[in-house]
């Protein structure tokens, strides 16, 4: 049975992507932002689909489960791509955008074969809802790797594009919560019911939100210093109360 | 085992993020000075603000016209300022200098509350001019 606020999530995130896509196609970087747009474009009709399939089959049914983990793992390696033009964003003046492309490729296809390997043994009637899980539990965790390496690059170039930066945390945000549940999701599969259930939707809303408001509220050309968000320099200034 | 791994770094990583994130929502805000008028309103002696001002802040911004350009900001910052505090109640006895990098993240999140008053006051009294000249 749905509640209310499983409309409310669905209505929130549906109106967000909606927002951030005509925002982004009337911007003048339309562009520079184009795999985004790509993302959130495929993330309308990904929600689309997904409440359909639930009001047509119902929240228990095996075709809006099927429906849910297929089109969520796609929509996942979509992100992807939109990882690696924040990568090439930020190594634009470098030239190694094509290594980290590759290197994310491969990547992701070492990820999809090792999912299959762990649930190859699986027995045939689990198999497919079992890899689903273990799929997207990987996925999101290469998501968080990627991210990571990316945050970590921002930090070390210094980059100091505030638009850049709070969609790269946002990111991050985003596929660690769900990586964390989907972990805590195979660890303890009772948390389900009560708590792990919100994750998905509440990050499929803050997602869409989160940049919605980047695209609206910073400029282009918005400038911050990188050390003053980063938290080295919040282990620095511990340091610096320690020795006081 | 791997689940549990994924679990552990996951949570991690969304802590460092969150917190970078909040810091990087204050930090548009640090730039800007406090007006007499905000200090009158909310009470604020002298240049600093202390951290238990913040839910007062929280208030008086709740009391004014909304802007629809911070909401999204003040509730990312009310969240990372109840995380601080919680933070800093653990860190006190154990940790002292964690405990005081907190209440620096507090104070923060308190200055950002202040700023976002003087926007939405701004703001009002803008909106009743304009209001008075179209009369």
């Amino acid at each position: 049975m749905l509640g209310p606020l499983d409309y409310v999530f669905a209505l929130l995130s549906l109106i967000a992507e909606v927002y951030l896509v005509v925002c982004l196609c009337v911007s003048r970087n339309r562009l520079r932002y184009i795999s985004l747009n790509i993302y959130m474009l495929a993330a309308v009709g990904v929600t689309i689909a997904q409440d359909a399939a639930w009001h047509h089959f119902g929240l228990r049914s095996p075709i809006y489960a099927y429906v849910y983990y297929y089109t969520d793992a796609l929509l996942t390696i979509s992100l992807f791509f939109v990882i690696m033009s924040f990568y090439h964003q930020v190594f634009q003046q470098m030239g190694a955008g094509k290594y980290v492309r590759w290197g994310s490729v491969l990547l992701l296809s070492a990820t999809a074969f090792l999912s299959y390997l762990i649930v190859r043994r699986m027995p045939a009637y689990q198999v497919k809802t079992q890899f689903v899980v273990e799929m997207s539990q990987n996925l999101y965790f290469v998501g968080v790797v990627l991210t990571y390496l990316l945050w970590g690059a921002v930090i070390t170039l210094r980059e100091t594009r505030t638009r850049l930066i709070q969609l790269i945390l946002a990111l991050g945000i985003f596929f660690s919560a769900d990586a964390a549940g989907y972990a805590l999701y195979n660890l303890f599969p009772g948390l389900e019911t009560n708590f792990l259930k919100w994750i998905p939707p509440v990050m499929g809303t803050f997602l869409p939100l989160a940049w919605a408001y980047t695209f609206t509220r910073i400029p282009e050309e918005a400038r911050l210093a990188t050390a003053r968000v980063a938290t080295r320099a919040a282990v620095q200034q511990m340091a610096a109360h320690q020795h006081s | 085992m791997i689940a549990a791994l994924i679990c552990v770094i996951s949570i991690a990583a969304l802590l460092q993020f969150f917190v970078s994130y909040s810091r990087s929502v204050i930090a548009a805000y640090q730039k800007s000075e406090l007006s007499e008028q905000v200090r009158e309103v909310a009470g604020i002696d002298g240049e600093r603000v202390t951290s238990e001002q913040f839910g007062q802040l929280v208030q008086l911004v709740r009391l004014c016209p909304q802007k629809n350009d911070d909401q999204s900001d003040l509730a990312v910052v009310r969240v990372y300022y109840r995380m601080m505090g919680w933070l800093g109640v653990m860190a006190r006895s154990i940790a002292p200098a964690i405990y005081k990098w907190a209440e620096d993240e507090r104070i923060s999140c308190t200055y950002f509350a202040a700023v976002a008053l003087d926007r939405r006051i701004a703001y009002s009294r803008a909106l009743l001019a304009q209001q008075m000249s179209d009369q």
